[in-house]
């Protein structure tokens, strides 16, 4: 993989900011869109775009072609079974809505739902509201000081009262990679549904929902370097027929009369109203562009990163790293010493330097730390080892500026 | 117990004025001055009573956590607010609010062009709705309660 031209797709990060050249740091919070992505949804517009589905006229067939046509990249780049498995939703947080909202009317008192304590907020308010509503409990999978799922925990809260067991893949403060194959199968035997939270994973690692063996898979767009507005809910197709609708409207319906509706299939029965079309056309030339760069590729040029973040690491007077675990996406959540994370992030954007400081939207997983927030830098495969040097001389800059010296 | 003195005892916004912090700024040539100068104003922050801290003295951002209370002397018709923050550059720029609006009357106050003089600065980034760092939501705080006083 040439890096030099790699970088030349995204146009963005050819840019100063600040007087400096840009170093984009913040991808675990959304990724940049390589020029194929653009082009894609642009020619879309230019020479396709009309509603989909309705089939009246050559271009609605042309643009229903082209959308159905990435539900089936999606397809083949997650290995599911069939594309009928594929839903569109607007992200991450709305696939979770949508299962979630599915148990409604089945959870009853005593049922339990797990989760753990590295989640998103996306993965524990939904099933806390559910909760909530059913009489349901939620137990949480504790973390270890590294930064793992603590198995121990895991294991002593998972029973046959556990209907949900919802887990993220990759922590996006931590960095940690789950164990969510065997997770999975470990929550299946004791007959619970199984999702998982792939937002920050499959930008890294892909996914195969056949080898997960999950029920449920759920990730956003804009953090597979595709359009913001377009995510996706796997499901096992059996499974998604007879799961309780989301929204209801136009498109999902079979019949419609005043005496009673009836619904489509899966998926459109969970695609109420006109689609992201073009988002979704994006999204799908996203996957095909990391599939034509090769996954191992990227993967090769991540350890790279990770590993000169390690070695700076090793050596940072005062930086203290949350997230040591053995397993992990190039993803560094760190304080330095006397130094606020807000303070931080301000004083790198002088730089040019791009991250993000706060909860991270993880304010359980602050709490277990006992801190508010973290600074966090996350890399992808286009940022350049010259660029995590870049970022660590900005903080000793910054640690000088502090202390005078 | 927080008495007048914790308010009345600073000299941002009486000492200190804005022409101060603009003379000051156009000595600095790069962001580590600037923001080293920043943080030093910081340091002249009065000191925030401890059990202020309270909830509803707290001013919701996201990033950082901000304080502010405020107290009129019932002679003067002046206000005087107090702000604390845990983030060194929002109590840099905390005080600079403070140079601008500390200590005047609620319609002297309301007629500080706060955007303005940031604007001027080069820190507008800092107060725009964009930023969600709890400045923007302190500068309204503090209008609102001066309107109260109109």
């Amino acid at each position: 993989m040439n890096l030099e031209q790699v970088r030349a797709d995204f146009p963005i990060l050819e840019q100063e900011v600040n007087g400096k050249p840009l170093v984009y740091l913040d991808n675990a919070a959304s990724a940049q869109k390589p020029q194929a992505v653009m082009d894609a949804m642009t020619q879309y517009f230019r020479e396709t775009h009309s509603n989909v589905h309705r089939g009246a006229h050559s271009l609605g067939d042309r643009a229903t072609a082209l959308f159905e046509g990435a539900r089936e990249t999606v397809r083949s780049q997650i290995n599911a079974t069939s594309a009928n498995e594929i839903i569109w939703t607007r992200g991450t947080t709305e696939g979770i809505n949508l299962v979630a909202n599915g148990f409604y009317r089945s959870l009853k008192q005593g049922d339990e739902i797990l989760v753990s304590r590295m989640e998103h907020h996306a993965n524990i308010v939904p099933w806390q509201m559910l909760a909530e509503a059913t009489g349901a409990t939620l137990k949480v999978i504790e973390v270890t000081a590294d930064g793992d799922l603590d198995q121990q925990s895991f294991r002593d809260q998972l029973s046959e009262r556990t209907k949900v067991f919802a887990i993220t893949a990759v922590s996006n403060v931590l960095g940690t990679i789950n164990p969510t194959q065997e997770m999975v199968a470990t929550a299946k035997a004791v007959g619970a549904y199984t999702l998982v939270d792939g937002a920050q994973a499959i930008p890294h690692l892909g996914a195969d929902v056949q080898a997960l063996d999950c029920d449920f898979y759920v990730f956003s767009g804009h953090k597979l370097f595709g359009p913001t507005g377009i995510g996706v809910l796997y499901g096992r197709e059996d499974l998604l027929n007879e799961w309780p609708v989301y929204q209801t409207g136009g498109e999902m319906i079979h019949r419609v009369s005043f005496e009673g509706t009836s619904f489509q299939k899966a998926p459109y029965r969970f695609e109420a109203g006109t689609p992201a079309i073009a988002e979704a056309i994006g999204l799908a030339t996203a996957m095909r562009y990391l599939d034509d760069l090769g996954h191992d590729n990227l993967r090769e040029a991540e350890a790279a990163l990770g590993r000169r973040v390690d070695e700076w690491v090793a050596d940072f007077p005062g930086l203290t790293r949350y997230g040591q675990a053995q397993n992990k996406v190039p993803v560094l959540s760190f304080w330095l010493e006397g130094l606020h994370p807000s303070d931080l992030g301000t004083l790198l954007d002088q730089q040019g330097i791009a991250i993000r400081t706060g909860h991270h939207c993880c304010m359980p997983l602050m709490e277990h730390f006992g801190i508010a927030g973290t600074a966090r830098a996350s890399f992808a495969f286009y940022n350049t080892v010259e660029e995590v040097d870049t970022f660590f001389q900005g903080l000793q800059r910054i640690q000088r500026l502090f202390t005078g010296k | 117990m927080t008495t007048d003195t914790n308010f009345t005892n600073t000299e941002l916004g009486t000492d200190i004025t804005t022409e101060d912090v603009r003379d000051g700024f156009e000595l600095l040539d790069d962001w580590e001055e600037r923001y080293g100068y920043i943080m030093d104003l910081g340091k002249k922050l009065p000191a925030f009573p401890d059990d202020e801290r309270r909830e509803e003295n707290y001013v919701h951002g996201c990033q950082s956590q901000v304080w502010l209370i405020h107290w009129k002397d019932p002679e003067s018709g002046r206000l005087y607010l107090l702000i604390d923050s845990d983030a060194m550059i929002v109590r840099g720029l905390a005080a600079i609010i403070m140079i601008a609006l500390n200590g005047r009357t609620p319609e002297d106050l309301l007629a500080v062009d706060i955007e303005g003089l940031f604007e001027e600065l080069d820190l507008m980034r800092h107060i725009s709705p964009t930023r969600g760092n709890g400045l923007r939501a302190m500068v309204e705080q503090i209008r609102a309660t001066a309107q109260q006083y109109t």
